[in-house]
């Protein structure tokens, strides 16, 4: 096995232990903030198919991580109050149940993926980054100013939504669920990067010119990836929001978009585990530093800048060296 | 006379004030290789960039197979069979020259990949791609990275694509430039089979291969198709030899 195989493998060991071990030292909060990280890691592991596999900079993943999170919001809320969400022309209504939320939470980000993609695909480089970013925005304004799920405030529930066989109320078990989900989602992701689907996609990043000249439009390869890393993020915002059994517009903002990046950049551009590792980092700083100072982004900041200068590869190109090809 | 398979009508392109193809008229013939020729900055490029569809002609009609592509981009035209190789490689070159191969042996199914298709496995695209490698010499460097091949190879790599396409034309844009003696000599040889399989529209500045392999030559000088004609009629051509052969003694 590769060294980023043992590496890979040595953190999944440890997402197995840590929690586990943080339960057996009666330490519930290491396990929400695992979960936290587990969650925030597979936001990166989506956004890592578009910007990692087919280079595409998006800035407005937010998007698609808050559309995740107010589709878990809405129907709880719903289901909550006993009031359906629509009566005419059919009856739709709220629900506790995970399952049917994750998929309302994959298909709507992954529809608001295809639409926002359709059109900023058509550009390239910066241009795509603002375009995306001006979309993300977009969504973060109409979720303020949208005062029937609570505007600026948010929108609370009073207990976490229900997956059958899984009791989510009690951290530890939820953790697992999140877990899975997690594990789930690296399958794809690795089954697509053998693809012939992610050949095609990481040779049009390198160059389209050569897809193009093989008969495939770089254009439908891109906007199926930007499509799934949408839906993925989305579900990662679904999972967000019940953690926290909260859901706001913060959710939506760029500033939460720049985080996903984040987690990608300092974990590694286009590993496998990079949003994993990243995410990771991520959190343990802010539990950390975050107790130190209320400036803790000062820290993560600077961090971030001796990556991208000093280590490309992010944490797993630190530990595992450059990327071995073949 | 055999069909033209790939055929030009009236191609004229302005760069501003240069006219880098002006009402340019050319066929590709089934089992030909036509090589096209002419100076430094005489426009060859530019028109096989407007062939290939990668160039919008000012005016004028692109023909493959006997359909109008003019309004087609260059993906399709590609899946209708225009293989097509670069004066300057354009591969994937963090890719092994296997994937390379592969990826192009995946266009040629000419169906769109999708995220949830199987892995690839050691089927069909991998042995179309490893056959075309050896075919080029390039079967001993499949697991190296494009990157680190010489320009020579990679521009023996870049036919080895085209091959996996099986096009209906090749069209190749200084495939022989950078290639010592003797891998020049071999793609020769493999040009000049590979013929009967697609006709070629070669663009080749190495005059002795130009000699040797083209059924017809057609001569471009200043963005304008000045004669056309097999090899003897060329290098009897009073104006080519003022034009072009002349210059280089
Ligand atoms: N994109 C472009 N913009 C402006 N001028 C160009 C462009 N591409 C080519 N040219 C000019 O058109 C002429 C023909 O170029 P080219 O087709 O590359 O010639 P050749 O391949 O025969 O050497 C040259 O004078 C070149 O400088
Ligand atoms: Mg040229």
């Amino acid at each position: 096995m590769s060294r980023e195989g043992w590496f890979n493998l040595a953190l999944a060991g440890l997402l197995v232990a840590f929690p586990l071990a943080a339960q057996a030292m009666d330490e519930p909060f290491l396990v929400t903030l695992a979960t936290r990280a587990v969650i925030l890691a597979l936001a990166g592991v989506g956004l890592n198919l578009a910007l990692g596999l087919g280079g595409l900079v998006s800035l407005g993943h937010a998007a698609f991580f808050g559309i995740g999170g107010y589709a878990m919001g809405i129907l709880a809320s719903h289901a909550q109050g006993y009031t359906p969400l629509a009566e005419w022309p059919l009856l739709i209504e709220g629900t506790k149940s995970m399952p049917v939320i994750w998929l309302v939470a994959v298909a709507t980000s992954g529809l608001a993926a295809l639409a926002i993609g359709a059109l900023s695909l058509r550009t390239s480089g910066v241009y795509f980054i603002m375009i995306t970013l001006a979309f993300g925005q977009m969504f973060f304004y109409f979720a303020i100013s949208w005062p029937a799920y609570g505007g600026e405030d948010g929108l609370s529930i009073y207990v976490r939504n229900g997956f059958p066989g899984v009791n989510t109320l009690v951290p530890l078990p939820f953790y697992g669920l999140c877990l899975a989900v997690l594990a789930l989602a690296l399958m794809l992701c690795w089954q697509i990067a053998r693809s012939p689907f992610g050949l095609a996609l990481n040779a049009a990043r390198q160059s389209a010119k050569r897809a193009e000249t093989v008969g495939l439009s770089p254009y439908r390869l891109r906007l199926a990836a930007f499509t799934l890393s949408g839906a993925i993020t989305g579900l990662a915002g679904a999972l967000h929001a019940d953690l926290n059994r909260f859901v706001s517009p913060a959710m939506l903002s760029w500033q939460t978009s720049g985080e996903i990046i984040v987690f990608v950049i300092l974990g590694g551009t286009a590993r496998l585990f990079g949003p994993v590792a990243g995410a990771g980092v991520f959190v343990a700083l802010e539990h950390l530093l975050g107790e130190l100072s209320d400036f803790w982004h000062i820290w993560l900041g600077l961090l971030l800048l001796a990556v991208v200068l000093f280590a490309r590869g992010g944490v797993v190109g630190l530990v595992c060296g450059e990327r071995r090809h073949g | 006379m055999a069909e033209a398979i790939l055929s030009a009508r009236g191609l004229t392109k302005r760069f501003g004030a240069l006219e880098a193809s002006r009402d340019v008229s050319l066929d590709l013939r089934a089992g030909e290789i036509h090589a096209l020729i002419g100076p430094n900055g005489a426009g060859k490029s530019t028109l096989i960039a407007q062939l290939a569809g990668s160039l919008r002609p000012d005016a004028g009609e692109v023909r493959l197979a006997g359909r109008d592509v003019s309004a087609l981009g260059v993906a399709a035209r590609a899946r209708l069979g225009l293989g097509r190789t670069f004066q300057v490689s354009a591969l994937a070159m963090e890719d092994t020259v296997l994937q390379n191969a592969i990826l192009g042996a995946l266009g040629a199914r000419g169906r769109a990949p999708s995220p949830f298709g199987r892995a690839l496995a050691r089927g069909r695209l991998r042995d179309t791609a490893e056959a075309a490698l050896a075919r080029v010499g390039l079967g001993e460097c499949a697991g190296q990275r494009a990157g680190s091949l010489s320009h020579g190879q990679r521009r023996l790599l870049e036919i080895a694509v085209a091959l996996t396409l099986a096009p209906r034309v090749f069209v190749m844009d200084e495939p022989m430039a950078g290639l010592d003696g003797e891998a020049a000599l071999s793609l020769r040889a493999l040009l000049d089979g590979l013929r009967h399989e697609a006709p070629i529209l070669l663009v080749e500045h190495d005059m002795d291969a130009v000699f040797a392999l083209a059924d017809r030559i057609s001569v471009l000088v200043e963005g304008a198709i000045i004669a056309t004609g097999t090899v003897a009629e060329i290098r009897a051509d009073p104006a080519v030899r003022r034009a072009y052969l002349g210059e280089e003694g």
